[in-house]
């Protein structure tokens, strides 16, 4: 693997970018510590495709990536809009509104 | 000469024997299954059969004996860890490797080579300032000393002031050592199997039965098991069997890449490791320089060797040995390392009452493997883990108690 297609910025070298962990629900705000506790720590660390955040490093873009991670493949990018299609509001008003 | 030869060969006394008897029938029941034949694994069965008293053991590797990460390690033995739960407990595994090759009547050629972390900046000063301090009060041969004494010790090294990152210091352990890897394994594997444990390898287990909070059958692709009590010991495959069993862990598997060079007269006494420079270095017996670097830059199950790793790796190696330039790589590899939030094992008990884990042993799981066998055997065999365990059990980070040990777990994380 020594290029990867970032969706801003087309093809670059793979040294640009900087992984940043599975794809993962976030708790509601309200939750309890161990669901918090269970979203920071506990991974499903599957061995097979998964669907992870990528950094691309020198424009500062961040974006999503499913990768074959035993056969070392990036089998496709896409930004992140294309799953977070609403906003999440951390205002107190919009924590106590959910 | 060709006659006495003939004559000793024949004496009953020297009948060959063989180590490891072939693969037995897979009992319909064990009291105890052991998941992993590595070195973790197989001490356990050992002390469970040499401590405990229990002997009906099966221990079961869907691949070969110890051919998963037991041979994928660079095979460094220390105990100049950070925290005192860490230090104890490393402390502890010293004393065990320390009697192994007498206890097997076997060499396992472990031998104390002195260990050298490199410091280059005044904060790695610093950290070792601390760890020294740490290691002391616990009874660790471990001082923080500076260049004329690295000199002494290690006259190869480039000490040189011209160097891009200068050497200011470093933490030095007396007792850090190295261990034929395979030789530890074999003689744990020997000794259990002597004392009536079963080792079954090509045995891949293939998912559980569950009873309530109860692990009562094991399935394998040699057929079921009845199970008294269960322990998987799986390191780079932890979170998969974790899952078969209901569990989620807290261990994301990076590749850890190593490497040896072609064998050369011995010229290195000491062990070398720069955490600045994401290195370090050893010779073997048989003058091998056995390398490694930083973790892959990314999670995954790729055993490959990259251009990358070795790139960089060279380039560090260089600045510390440069008259290495010409000298050429021998063997390549990548082992699996399940690396925690914490850079601290999990063992000990799990939510199922008879199932016992002994995994999240990232880049430090070698030096660990006789006192992970010895107190994993008495928590199986008693059901509770004992107290030098307690820091590491699964359930700590539920609590927000983690054991920060990255400070001194490895190097380039």
């Amino acid at each position: 693997m020594k290029l990867m297609h970032c969706p801003l910025n087309g093809w670059r070298n793979v040294g640009e970018f900087v992984y940043g962990g599975e794809v993962t629900p976030t708790p509601a705000h309200d939750a309890d510590p161990k669901a918090w506790a269970d979203w920071v720590f506990m991974e499903d660390n599957t061995a097979g495709v998964v669907r992870e955040w990528w950094f691309h490093s020198p424009s500062s873009y961040w974006f999503i990536a499913e990768r074959d991670n035993v056969r070392d493949v990036v089998l496709r990018t896409y930004p992140p809009e294309e799953i977070f299609r609403e906003r999440v509001d951390f205002s107190r008003e919009g924590a106590r509104n959910e | 000469m060709a006659l006495g030869l003939l004559k000793q060969g024949l004496r009953r006394k020297y009948k060959p024997q063989p180590v490891l008897p072939p693969r037995p029938e897979l009992k319909s029941s064990y009291d105890v299954v052991i998941i992993g034949a590595g070195g973790h694994g197989l001490a356990t069965a050992y002390y469970l059969a040499k401590e405990h008293g229990i002997t009906d053991i099966a221990v079961l590797d869907k691949g070969y004996l110890a051919g998963g990460n037991t041979a994928r390690n660079t095979a460094i033995v220390r105990s100049n860890y950070l925290t005192p739960e860490g230090v104890r407990f490393y402390d502890e595994s010293m004393k065990l490797w320390e009697g192994l090759s007498n206890e097997f009547d076997f060499n396992i050629q472990f031998s104390h080579r002195g260990h050298l972390t490199l410091a280059h900046a005044d904060s790695t000063l610093r950290t070792m300032r601390w760890r020294a301090e740490v290691n002391k009060h616990m009874g660790v041969d471990s001082e923080l000393i500076g260049p004329e004494d690295i000199r002494r010790l290690c006259p190869q090294l480039n000490l040189s002031e011209e160097a891009r990152w200068p050497v200011l210091g470093a933490l030095y352990h007396p007792p850090g050592s190295t261990a034929r890897h395979d030789a530890v394994a074999w003689g744990y594997a020997h000794g259990a199997a002597k004392r009536g444990a079963e080792i079954h390898q090509h045995t891949e287990v293939t998912g559980f039965r569950t009873e309530g909070d109860r692990v009562t059958e094991v399935e394998t692709n040699r057929g079921k098991i009845r199970c008294g009590r269960v322990l998987q010991a799986v390191a780079g495959a932890s979170s998969q069997v974790g899952a078969m069993a209901g569990l989620r862990l807290p261990i994301h598997t990076v590749p850890l890449q190593a490497c040896v060079s072609i064998p050369m007269m011995p010229f290195l006494d000491p062990i070398i490791v720069s955490g600045t420079l994401h290195t370090y270095i050893w010779q073997t017996g048989r003058g091998e320089l056995v390398m490694g670097g930083s973790s892959d830059p990314v999670p995954g199950y790729m055993t490959r060797s990259t251009l990358d790793f070795k790139e960089s790796l060279m380039a560090h190696v260089m600045e510390l040995f440069p008259f290495l330039g010409e000298v050429r790589l021998n063997r390549q590899w990548g082992g699996m390392t399940d690396m925690t939030p914490d850079f601290s094992p999990v063992m000990g008990e799990t939510p199922l009452t008879n199932y016992y884990i002994d995994a999240g042993w990232g880049t430090w799981g070698f030096k660990a493997t006789p006192v992970c066998g010895y107190r994993m055997a008495e928590t199986v065999a008693k059901g509770t883990a004992p107290d030098i365990l307690k820091p590491f059990r699964y359930e700590r980070f539920d609590t927000f108690d983690q054991v920060g040990e990255r400070g001194a777990a490895s190097v380039g994380h």
